[in-house]
């Protein structure tokens, strides 16, 4: 049995624990990271599952890690390269297509094919897209404060952001509270009657969410995505060289120059804690190492409900715990190709293959498979964000062949008949056969098919249900309310365990953010 | 009018932008599409091909050749190998730099020299009483540039027949190959600071060159490569760009606007151990007494644009490209020099900028202020001083064999 003592033991080497290690060693703290699997990342990890082809097997874009983790962590030093995205394509069954990308007058002409109107609207809404951003970065570098807590600092905080949320202007205030409660289709049509558009567009708004685009709070989840700000421009899109598992292998390779040190293969089966205060980790190997401190990266049912256990927590965050929605939504179906698959409404290898395609060709296609997914059936035809990554980066695969991400959603956690073990193919085939529906003979180029049910994510990255966020990013778990109302702040009822994972504030995503603002605060509980 | 260039034929098809930028005389491409973002990134992440047939070439021939480029250049020429490609400023008596470029060396008696503006005068002037001759091959040759991380394997692919091998062939080292039947000459040269190469051809050959290498280059994802990119790519770089970062002297309108090598951070460039060449003797003078100016790279505080950006209620803004107007630097207020270049990198996520300065304000590491307009009003946004390259991947030299 090891004794060895370190400052901070961060669990699980997922993208958020790895920031949050840099930043705890950045300081000085002696840190070590336990990663259960052979590989750091995650989510955000990029295997070779078939041989020369690599794949960013779950989270497979970026876009909203925060430029100041960027910065202080000199990830471009690290070898953190990210890609433009530039380009969105939505296919439609009548052979017609929209795209749009960074040339805004071929977008403008795009979109006046369907609806003159809507070619108008688009510009306008980027627009209020920029404010509404800008309004919730500010919430996306603080610490949540306690509107229960009668603490003057704590209201000082509040005040200086109702300050701030009033000064954005009256017009685009009500936007935003439209924003957090309504539906994106809703909130959409507001704006858009081309259906399609509004289809995709309203897609960002289901990510990780088991909920339809008619469903009231999915037009935060739309905001959400929309915050993402590459080189100072919000809701800018990007590929990592080297696939997500890059992004986790800089965030490591920045922790280790400021000392950290980070074990793979050591999964963790509980925190040792003593007389309510935590103490170090058992790993279920047996070993036992100790700290000053612990703070885990997992989603919060794992970090109170295992790491600690119920009985050690008061009841009422127990209860909460149980509660918190972290519903598994959403698969991913990844390809390896022996070429580039041609769109049957677009044919050649132009710029649109190197962007995102949007099988979104209608509002009530992707609520019918929420539908299906809502009594625990296998949609038929899924909503499905594809990108190429290896005609962005022809690193991901052999010269001349290709490696496709299908993100698909609706999957459901709960199956209604069967589980996912006996019906995974099942969900794969209806992927491929709806992806053969926009791409005519894509089939008899797939030379080999990863298929990644919410109960694989679970079980091989371990968040419960396969959520990809660590739990919905509903308006009832967002800000002082993530995870749990007061204990949102990354500390815990346990003292020196910390939480610094995706369900915290403010939420998933590759940001970075809870696991910065996280050790900003155990540095500050510390003094440095 | 600005003409085509050998491959204009290619790289007008390839354009959908039509955006073109007069090249001494040619049409270049300032960028293909509407966006020059993924040109930009090629380079960095797989390969960009850019027609630099623009360029001045001359070959020097003859029993005298290797004496009239050591007089021309400040770089001991004696010391380049045949096989060997140098990289050296030329200047006129006084020490102050008319022009940069590459010196190809082919045999004991054969140097092919690259410029940026026409040359032939100055080099048949320095000629005098030697026994070598001057060839203007500018027009006859067409000039590629294959550059980025993916141009080694690209190449490897489309050339038939290789005097040394590409995995062997060393940075700033040439070969004589084949590409089918068409003779073309590689240099493990560039503008970009990346792996890369330039192929040199003769004209009539140009267009199935650029189609062999474009065609190849599809599986790796190589994109044509505009102008407007490079420029940012040079940065990067810390590459000069003569009529930007320094005037020609023999452009220069008041003697304030000439520099010597020192200053524009072209020492290494400067061998006063070897021959005699023009400018020596001032040179020699100048380093004795120091650089009146010195050249050094510049980083933007980010945080701190953020601020003044802040103050008026906007994030900071990213230039979309590099930015060739000087703008002033400061020290406690007053003036130290000036940037003459600069751009956001979207690779390493930061502004950075080569800038001249006072010699005894250019120490790497110190701050200063850079004078940059905030919505109209100007503002001064803290720096650093870094050495230059802001960008130097070790691919750039990296040999495989």
């Amino acid at each position: 049995m090891s004794r060895q003592k370190y400052d901070s033991i961060v669990i699980g080497g997922g993208h958020n624990g790895l920031v949050n290690a840099a930043y705890l060693a950045r300081r000085g703290l002696k840190t070590l990271v336990l990663e259960q699997r052979h590989v750091l990342g995650g989510a955000a990890v990029t295997e070779e599952i078939y041989p020369g082809f690599k794949f960013s097997v779950f989270s497979y874009v970026v876009s909203l890690l925060r430029p100041e983790i960027i910065r202080d962590l000199n990830l471009p030093k690290h070898g953190l390269t990210i890609l433009p995205l530039e380009s969105t394509l939505t296919p439609l069954p009548d052979g017609r297509y929209i795209y749009r990308d960074g040339d805004a007058g071929a977008t403008y002409r795009n979109i006046q094919h369907f609806s003159r109107r809507d070619a108008d609207t688009y510009k306008e809404y980027g627009h209020m897209m920029y404010f509404m951003a800008k309004a919730v970065k500010y919430v996306l570098g603080i610490v949540p404060p306690d509107p229960a807590s009668l603490n003057p600092l704590e209201l000082l905080e509040l005040l200086k952001m109702a300050r701030h949320f009033l000064s954005i202007g009256e017009e685009q205030f009500y936007t935003l509270v439209k924003l957090m409660t309504m539906s994106s289709a809703e909130f959409l049509q507001e704006w858009f009657e081309t259906d399609p558009l509004i289809a995709t567009l309203s897609a960002s708004g289901i990510i990780g969410t088991f909920l339809g685009p008619r469903s009231p709070g999915t037009a935060y989840v739309l905001l959400h995505h929309y915050m993402g700000e590459i080189d100072g421009a919000f809701r800018a899109w990007g590929f990592a060289k080297g696939g997500t598992g890059a992004i986790s292998e800089a965030i490591a390779s920045a922790a280790r120059e400021f000392g950290a040190e980070i074990r793979t293969e050591a999964p963790v089966a509980e925190v040792i804690h003593k007389n309510g205060r935590a103490v170090g980790v058992a790993l279920q190997s047996g070993e036992e190492l100790y700290a000053r401190i612990v703070v885990s990266s997992l989603d919060p049912k794992l970090t109170f409900l295992k790491m600690i256990g119920e009985s050690h927590l008061p009841s009422d965050l127990v209860e909460d715990i149980r509660a918190f929605n972290i519903r598994g939504s959403s698969g991913k179906v990844n390809l390896a190709l022996d070429r580039l698959p041609e769109l049957g409404v677009l044919k050649g290898a132009g710029p649109h293959m190197r962007g995102a395609i949007s099988i979104s060709p209608s509002v009530d296609y992707i609520e019918r498979a929420y539908d299906a997914a809502k009594h625990g059936d296998i949609p038929k035809n899924p909503y499905i964000d594809i990108i190429f990554p290896s005609a962005i980066d022809p690193d991901m695969a052999p010269p001349g062949k290709h490696v496709m991400s299908c993100f698909v959603q609706y999957a459901p956690y709960h199956l209604r008949e069967g589980n996912w073990e006996q019906r995974r193919e099942e969900f794969g085939d209806n992927v491929v056969n709806t992806l053969a529906q926009h791409f005519p003979g894509i089939k008899k180029h797939i030379l080999h098919r990863q298929v990644l049910t919410p109960w694989d994510i679970e079980q091989k990255i371990g968040i419960t249900q396969g959520n990809i966020f660590q739990g919905e990013l509903s308006l009832s778990q967002l800000f002082f309310l993530r995870p749990a109302a007061g204990w949102a702040k990354y500390r815990t009822p346990i003292k020196n365990y910390y939480q610094c994972g995706s369900g915290t504030h403010p939420g998933g995503g590759i940001t970075g953010a809870p696991g910065r603002l996280a050790a900003l605060e155990i540095l500050k509980d510390l003094g440095k | 009018m600005p003409i085509p260039t050998p491959f204009h034929s290619r790289t007008a098809a390839l354009s959908s932008s039509h955006e073109w930028r007069d090249w001494s005389g040619y049409l270049s491409a300032a960028r293909y599409s509407a966006t020059h973002d993924a040109e930009y990134y090629a380079v960095r992440s797989a390969a960009g091909l850019l027609d630099v047939s623009p360029l001045f070439k001359y070959d020097v021939t003859g029993p005298d050749a290797e004496r009239l480029v050591d007089r021309l250049m400040t770089r001991d020429i004696t010391q380049c190998a045949v096989g060997q490609v140098m990289y050296s400023p030329w200047c006129d008596e006084d020490g102050q730099v008319i022009d940069d470029g590459t010196i190809q060396r082919f045999g004991p008696q054969h140097f092919r020299l690259t410029a940026a503006d026409p040359s032939l005068r100055w080099f048949q002037d320095v000629a005098f009483g030697l026994d070598a001759q001057i060839r203007d091959l500018s027009a006859d040759l067409g000039a590629l540039a294959l550059q980025g991380p993916k141009s080694r394997e690209i190449l490897k692919q489309v050339i038939t027949q290789s005097g040394v091998p590409l995995d062997a062939l060393k940075y700033y080292y040439l070969t004589q190959a084949k590409i089918g039947r068409i003779p073309v000459t590689i240099t493990r040269t560039g503008y970009t600071g990346d792996l890369g190469y330039e192929l040199w051809v003769e004209r009539r050959h140009a267009e199935k060159v650029y189609d062999q290498v474009y065609s190849v280059g599809q599986k790796y994802g190589l994109m044509p490569l505009g102008l407007v990119a490079l420029d940012m790519l040079r940065i990067e770089a810390g590459l000069l760009l003569i009529d930007v970062d320094y005037i020609a002297a023999t452009k220069a309108n008041i003697e304030a606007q000439k520099s010597s090598p020192y200053e524009i951070g072209l020492g290494w460039a400067v061998d006063l151990d070897g021959g005699d060449f023009v400018g020596k003797p001032a040179l020699v003078e100048e380093k004795r007494r120091g650089s009146e100016w010195l050249f050094c790279g510049l980083e933007i505080d980010w945080p701190h644009l953020e601020e003044l950006f802040a103050r008026v209620d906007l994030p900071p803004k990213v230039l979309g490209m590099a930015s060739r107007s000087a703008v002033p630097v400061y020290r406690d207020g007053f003036q130290i020099g000036q940037v003459t270049s600069i751009t956001f990198s979207p690779l390493l996520k930061k502004y950075i900028a080569l800038a001249t300065l006072q010699s005894q304000y250019a120490v790497p590491g110190d701050e200063v202020q850079i004078e940059m307009t905030v919505e109209f009003t100007r503002q001064q946004a803290r720096a650093r001083l870094v050495k230059t390259p802001f960008f130097n991947p070790k691919r750039k030299r990296e040999v495989l064999k």
